[in-house]
């Protein structure tokens, strides 16, 4: 059934000096990235320094204002669009911090999600059966536990739960882009490795542009960054391939401070 | 008024998919006002027995003696105008149980509002009331053997008056408040159900009140007697078509339910935004015995509700499960009372409001535990969500508690929905106001879940529909 998994042409998600503010506090200031279908990138910072604030300026958050730049998405500027458009060209952002939506199953939640996200690229919607046996696919391939389709969103779920459930979304949704928000942190070991590998598969397999947030390197043990860029203070200081990770274990952050001190 | 807030308005009102009318076709019409001559003149109508006219003119007695309630949204409550109002409408043609026989307007009006079909699909017994009569109703034959009643109370009045002066007014009498003092002088129709002993009913009865014309009273009156051992779910709908001038629904509902019986008591309540609903709904649940008041309000001007239960023999159970949507303009004053006489007694309030635009929903309860009554457990949780700025949500609960061996719980939240809720969804495709209908059906959903499908599936239709441009 799910034959609209795997997106064969190459999508461009361009970030270009992109400034946002909240509560009038510049937080990110002057982001220039550029990523394609099937490339990682891993933006490594300090507590602090803009990285998720980064995903949520992309994702739409309103609580925060851009008042420089331009993202564009296949040359199309998104910065104006909600949150809800942006999904359906094709973002997507698994939370630091997911939500909790008591009363709501998983199943439900994803399948209005799903169809929302399909009625908005102009496809047909699933019916309830077509989409049980896609959720059931997905699960399986993540090895995600039955009853995460009838629970309620995120309620009671641990951490590590939360995490899995984000990259179920991601494999369902099916987005062009994901952004994994320090999808590590608050894991343990094992449950950092059944998360990283299952975010690995579906990137994979959806020949999907990944933006990997992260202040630690162990979860690039299990996705494998093509570029990593060091952010400190809102700015890219660094952009290189894996070696900046090496260097990073030597000597820490400290190291790239001085590239763009605190004012 | 701003431009604004009257697009808001006819939008409302396009959205209550249950206020068309159809001709009026009436047998009489009663002047508006009420008097004694009214009286007389339904109870002669009727055809009824003498102590019955009597019973009525005593209520009126009392209805003109006493004062409004002073607490409840009073200045809605002092705006209404007794006296114009029709007190007693009798819609032309006889009681049939044969849908096909009823007058075509009544029967256009049932067809759309869905009653044959639910009838049809899941019901073991329907009444349809129109202005003032059951002009339809039925039973499955199988019950009829076994011995369950399953009328209007006119009817019962005619051919059970032995059970009827038994019961009637003993639950609920005529001087509890001002309008069940009103009600039990001009009541007219309403179900009356007796379950025998040890009878089961596997299938719901309901009942579906109609309001069609304008300035109407409908002052309906239900009697519900559970023997002991007997089971039986109830249903009641109703709705009216929106006018710019006020109608009053004023019931009175009575529950007893003898040892070991159980009843579940569920409203589904629609009323257009032009109709007072002011009810007293009372149940006694002797020893074993458990009674469930399940309590949607989503219609009305103001509803000022609080089913109540008196938990009279050892071991009842009672149980209050009370959901109220408040839209523009509309204030939802519910809550639940519980009474814990015997010892042994558990008790459930659980009360479920949303507050939307300039929408107020208000919880009301009491829950009271006489000295004697040990042991007694009791849980009253009251859950508030606001939708925007505007909205209003007030909780007043009293708990008069004469026994120290026992065991009580309350708990109560206000919450609004919240940005990274609403963001959170969004960023998964969904739009602000699916979002927002979303949050609020999860919200809505340990109440909703209890009722039976057909009507679960249309509460969150009807919720998705309030919550559309709620928002932004």
């Amino acid at each position: 059934m799910s034959q609209v998994t795997g997106h064969k042409s190459t999508s461009h998600l361009i970030i270009k000096n992109l400034h946002a503010t909240v509560e009038k506090k510049e937080i990110l200031k002057g982001i220039s990235l550029s990523i394609k279908s099937g490339e990682i990138h891993a933006i490594m910072g300090p507590n602090g320094s803009g990285k998720s604030t980064l995903c949520n300026v992309l994702m739409g958050h309103p609580k925060y204002e851009v008042t420089k730049g331009q993202v564009l998405l296949d040359k199309e500027n998104i910065l104006d669009i909600e949150a809800d458009k942006r999904a359906q060209k094709g973002l997507f952002l698994s939370f630091q911090y997911p939500q909790e939506i008591p009363g709501i199953s998983y199943a439900n939640f994803l399948r209005t999600a799903k169809n929302a996200l399909l009625i908005g690229q102009g496809k047909k919607p699933m019916s309830v059966m077509e989409f049980a046996t896609f959720m059931k696919e997905k699960m399986k391939m993540l090895d995600t536990p039955e009853d995460f389709r009838t629970r309620s969103v995120n309620e009671g779920f641990s951490g590590g739960e939360k995490k899995r459930a984000e990259i179920l979304q991601m494999a369902i949704l099916e987005p062009l882009f994901g952004m994994l928000d320090e999808t590590d942190s608050g894991l343990d070991i094992d449950a950092l490795r059944t998360v990283a590998r299952g975010a690995a598969k579906i990137a994979k397999e959806n020949n999907m542009g990944i933006l990997l947030i992260t202040h630690y390197q162990r979860i690039l043990k299990y996705i494998k960054p093509d570029f990593i860029h060091i952010m400190i203070n809102g700015k890219i200081v660094k952009s290189g391939g894996h070696e900046l990770v090496e260097k990073l274990e030597e000597k820490g952050y400290e190291q790239f401070q001085k590239l763009n001190p605190t004012s | 008024m701003s431009t604004t807030q009257q697009k808001k308005l006819i939008q409302d009102l396009d959205q209550y998919k249950y206020g068309f009318s159809v001709a009026e076709k009436n047998e009489f019409k009663s002047d508006k006002g009420h008097s004694r001559k009214v009286i007389e003149m339904i109870s002669e109508m009727k055809n009824e027995p003498k102590w019955m006219l009597d019973f009525r003119l005593r209520a009126y007695e009392i209805f003109l003696k006493k004062f409004m309630p002073t607490w409840g949204n009073t200045d809605v409550l002092n705006a209404i105008n007794f006296d114009d109002i029709h007190y007693y409408i009798r819609p032309s043609g006889k009681q049939v149980n044969d849908w096909n026989e009823l007058p075509d307007e009544i029967k256009y009006t049932f067809d759309r509002l869905g009653v044959p079909e639910s009838e049809k699909k899941f019901l073991a017994g329907t009444g349809a009331q129109f202005e003032s009569e059951v002009m339809f109703h039925n039973l499955e034959k199988q019950l009829e053997k076994k011995g369950v009643i399953f009328v209007d109370t006119d009817t019962a009045v005619q051919k059970y008056p032995d059970l009827v002066k038994e019961y009637f007014a003993t639950v609920v009498p005529p001087a509890d408040n001002k309008l069940a003092a009103l009600n039990s002088a001009f009541w007219s129709g309403g179900s009356f159900i007796y379950i025998p002993k040890g009878v089961k009913v596997e299938l719901p009865l309901q009942a579906y009140f109609r309001i069609n014309s304008k300035n109407a009273g409908q002052f309906e009156r239900t009697l519900i007697i559970a023997d002991e051992g007997s089971e039986v779910v109830y249903i009641e709908g109703c709705s009216a078509p929106t006018y710019t001038t006020d109608s009053l629904h004023s019931a009175v509902v009575e529950i007893i339910a003898k040892r070991g019986a159980k009843v579940q008591y569920t409203t589904v309540q629609n009323w257009s935004k032009n109709v007072y609903n002011l009810v007293t709904k009372r149940a006694k649940a002797m020893e074993e015995a458990t009674v469930t008041w399940l309590d949607y309000n989503g219609g009305s001007k103001l509803t000022m509700k609080y089913p109540c239960i008196y938990l009279m023999g050892r071991g009842a159970r009672g149980e209050v499960l009370s959901l109220a949507f408040a839209g523009n303009g509309q204030h939802q004053d519910t809550g639940g009372k519980i009474i814990h006489v015997a010892p042994d007694t558990t008790s459930t309030i659980i009360s479920k409001s949303i507050s939307k635009g300039t929408g107020r929903s208000s919880y009301r309860g009491l829950l009271k535990i006489l000295p004697g009554a040990e042991r007694v457990k009791s849980r009253v949780v009251c859950d508030a969500l606001i939708i925007n700025e505007e909205s209003r949500s007030d909780t007043y609960p009293t708990m008069e508690i004469g026994e120290e061996d026992v065991a009580v719980a309350h708990e109560a939240t206000v919450s609004r929905i919240g940005e990274g809720q609403l963001f959170y969804l969004m960023s998964r495709g969904l739009s602000e106001n699916q979002a927002a209908g979303m949050i609020v059906n999860g919200f809505m959903a340990p109440i909703v879940k209890e009722f039976p499908m057909e009507y679960a599936v249309e509460l969150k239709k009807l919720v998705e529909l309030e919550m559309e441009g709620s928002v932004g």
